[in-house]
């Protein structure tokens, strides 16, 4: 194994953490789906270099399973999504996004110590990277609550599936290929389900803003 | 094996053809046919399993034992029955404007998909496949809720949409921690999320991992199973949808969710040789129960309360599998099976009663025993039987829980008493003035199906009043494997 992929997967790491708080402070939509497409590609890079490290061959299959799906075919669908519905413009947060910088920072902490017990029994080069992988899922989430438009939820959902995957190969070699596959259906699946709705949604109340979506409460 | 594959292929090949054949008069009857043929598999099945012992099958992927082969078979059947009780209902609901022929074929279509996903989640071996069919089964329930496209249909999918994708990519982490424990001692070759592989290693899987692996778990299938505080999609989701998928959504989607975590329990159990994932299971039940039997006094929907009343039940199920032990796992799963017979059968009287008032508010549904004795006998029997009047099986089941309670942790009995005793007076108060009294309700244009009500009620009845043995060996069988 040699030492320098142990430190360039922990770059891509880094690199996931930082997209994922640029995420979270992000107000355009555009912009958005910009960075949830590095954050694939920045997933991409770090399995490819676990694979070549550790030669486990199917990790590069998994790799470019992300390729095509992350990198490529959901930022597209997510953009012909937003031309079609023509919602561009600046997303408006339920939190003021410093306040929102905070909450992320404690999150952060909070996962590295859940995580840090647990990384030790990991065999994988990129077990310091556990910490992070659950730092980013928690922040996808934060950045669902905090959003109230449809969109960028969906965009973070996205996001939260990428920490998932991540955090398979930082805790292990990546979950076995057939599992991936049924994700990845999943996912893509449920994007296009999603598509669909958002355009009901549209039609039903004239703007994607999930206030609208707030009726069914108890009395 | 034959039946094995024969029971996931047939829904699975229905939804396709029925998608790819567009909308026909004869959809319904297509869609019951393949809900039969699926049934016929299942009971084959399940005579295998009874005379052969587990079935393994495709590489180890697919695996039936005593546990899983009795909610398949209970799948299967609520499926068909639905899938009977569906074709009045949506021919009414297609006179009256509300189903186009689009929405019909997305109905049927989606139906035979959600029954295979339920069907594929219950049969695999790999928990890797199991996380992949829970969120199937949402993503083709999603559609199913959504279906009449109204504003607050449309609301209700999304939140279950979004709060369930939530809760299930939590259940993904915890597969993750799972497979990151088993690896460790199975090695990285695809067996290590096999659950036959796992079971036999349980013992020897890091605690630490599991322990924090068994609460994402919890945590993500919980909120499909409908424990409070993850509960709020399902009353709205229940309510907006069409009356058929609220019926397999209360009486199949939320058992195959609480069979998930059930699964995770006995391995956490084996990993942990401590308590903590029965006590979580408890906590998170005993919650369920007491939230969910303050609610249906509040509702004015009447398919929210029988929501509700969902939550509250399967709240119940999750304590007792939690307390664990023969006769606690006995009772879970006699309160799965009549649970899921008798809460469909509610609906499906519900959603014939919703038909004649136009309306799902209470206050608007009076005297369906002078306007319709069969659905008004329907639903006030049904009632009886879900809020464990003897001699229905809830009385049974809930009886053996109460008095395992009693003897390992006495200081529940009394909150769950007092839980049931509030939802039976808030349940049974709603509905008697719709049953009773007089009434002004139009017929319905279609014949209702009221087969299936009485056979569910039927079967309940028989359940509280006699076990066939070979029914309690089965469960007996069932409840050992869980510990």
């Amino acid at each position: 194994m040699n030492p320098i992929s142990g430190q360039v997967v922990n770059l891509f790491a880094a690199i996931l953490l930082l997209i994922a708080f640029a995420m979270l402070s992000q107000r355009r939509i555009v912009t958005l789906i910009h960075l949830f497409a590095f954050q694939g590609a920045a997933l991409v890079g770090s399995t490819a270099t676990v694979a070549f490290a550790t030669g486990q061959k199917h990790l590069y299959y998994s790799a470019a399973i992300t390729l095509v799906l992350k990198v490529v075919l959901l930022p597209w669908i997510l953009h012909r999504l937003i031309r079609r519905l023509n919602v561009k413009w600046d997303i408006e947060t339920l939190i003021n996004i410093p306040t929102t910088m905070l909450v992320g920072i404690v999150l952060v902490v909070f996962a590295f110590n859940l995580a840090l017990p647990i990384s030790q029994f990991s065999q994988s080069i990129a077990r310091g990277t556990l910490g992070i992988a659950l730092a980013c899922v928690l922040l996808s989430f934060l950045m669902m609550i905090t959003r109230s438009k449809a969109v960028p939820q969906v965009i973070g959902f996205l996001s939260m599936e990428n920490s998932l995957f991540f955090a398979a190969t930082s805790a292990t070699y990546g979950m076995p290929m057939v599992v991936e596959l049924g994700i990845a259906l999943d996912v893509l699946v449920g994007m296009v389900i999603l598509g669909v709705f958002l355009f009901q949604i549209r039609e039903q109340f004239d703007s994607l803003d999930i206030h609208h979506l707030e009726k069914l409460k108890e009395d | 094996m034959e039946a094995l594959a024969a029971l996931l292929a047939v829904p699975l090949l229905g939804g396709l053809l029925l998608w790819a054949l567009g909308e026909r008069e004869s959809a319904p009857e297509a869609n019951s046919l393949f809900s039969l043929g699926t049934l016929l598999a299942s009971l084959v099945l399940t005579a295998q399993v009874v005379s052969e012992g587990p079935v393994m099958g495709i590489y180890e992927q697919f695996f039936v034992d005593p546990l899983n082969v009795f909610l398949v078979t209970l799948t299967a059947f609520v499926a068909f029955t639905t899938s009977l009780f569906s074709r009045p209902y949506m021919r009414i609901e297609r006179d009256k404007g509300r189903m186009t022929p689009g929405r019909l074929r997305l109905y049927h279509s989606m139906y035979q998909v959600f029954t295979f996903t339920m069907l594929l989640a219950l049969t695999t071996n790999n928990m890797g496949i199991l996380w992949v069919a829970m969120e199937a089964a949402t993503l083709a329930t999603v559609l199913l809720v959504s279906v009449y496209r109204t504003p607050a249909s449309l609301e209700a999918a999304w939140k279950y949409f979004i709060l369930c994708g939530v809760g299930i990519a939590q259940a993904l982490f915890g597969t993750i921690l799972l497979y990151f424990a088993a690896e460790r001692v199975l090695g990285p070759e695809g067996n290590a999320l096999l659950w036959t592989h796992l079971d036999v290693v349980k013992h020897e899987l890091e605690p630490a991992i599991m322990s924090l692996a068994f609460v994402f778990l919890l945590v993500g299938y919980g909120t499909k199973v409908g424990l409070v505080p993850l509960h709020n999609w399902l009353p709205d989701a229940h309510a907006e949808g069409p009356t058929p998928i609220s019926a397999v959504l209360s009486g199949l989607l939320l058992n195959v969710a609480l069979y998930s975590v059930i699964r995770c329990k006995v391995l956490a159990d084996g990993a942990l040789g401590s308590r903590f994932a029965g006590n979580m299971m408890m906590g998170f039940g005993l919650l369920s129960v007491v939230v969910a039997a303050f609610f249906p006094m509040r509702q004015r929907d009447i398919k929210r309360m029988f929501a509700y009343s969902s939550i509250e039940h399967m709240g119940l199920m999750t304590f007792a599998f939690g307390m664990g032990g023969p006769v606690a796992n006995f009772a879970g799963l006699l309160h799965m099976t009549v649970h899921s017979l008798v809460k469909s059968a509610i609906f499906f009287a519900v959603g014939h009663a919703v038909q004649k008032a136009g309306t799902q508010v209470m206050e608007d549904i009076r005297g369906l025993m002078k306007a319709s004795p069969t659905v008004g006998w329907g639903l006030m029997l049904g009632t009886l039987a879900i809020l464990g009047m003897p001699p229905f099986g809830v009385f049974a089941s809930e009886f053996l829980i109460l008095t395992t309670a009693m003897s390992i942790h006495p200081w529940a009995t009394p909150i769950l008493l007092v839980a049931l005793g509030v939802a039976f007076a808030a349940v049974f108060g709603r509905v008697q003035p719709m049953v009773f009294g007089d009434s002004r309700l139009p017929r319905l244009q279609h014949q209702p199906a009221l087969m299936p009500v009485f056979l569910h009620l039927g079967l309940g009845l028989m359940l509280g009043l006699y076990i066939p043995p070979y029914l309690a060996t089965w469960y007996k069988q069932a409840a050992r494997l869980l510990g």
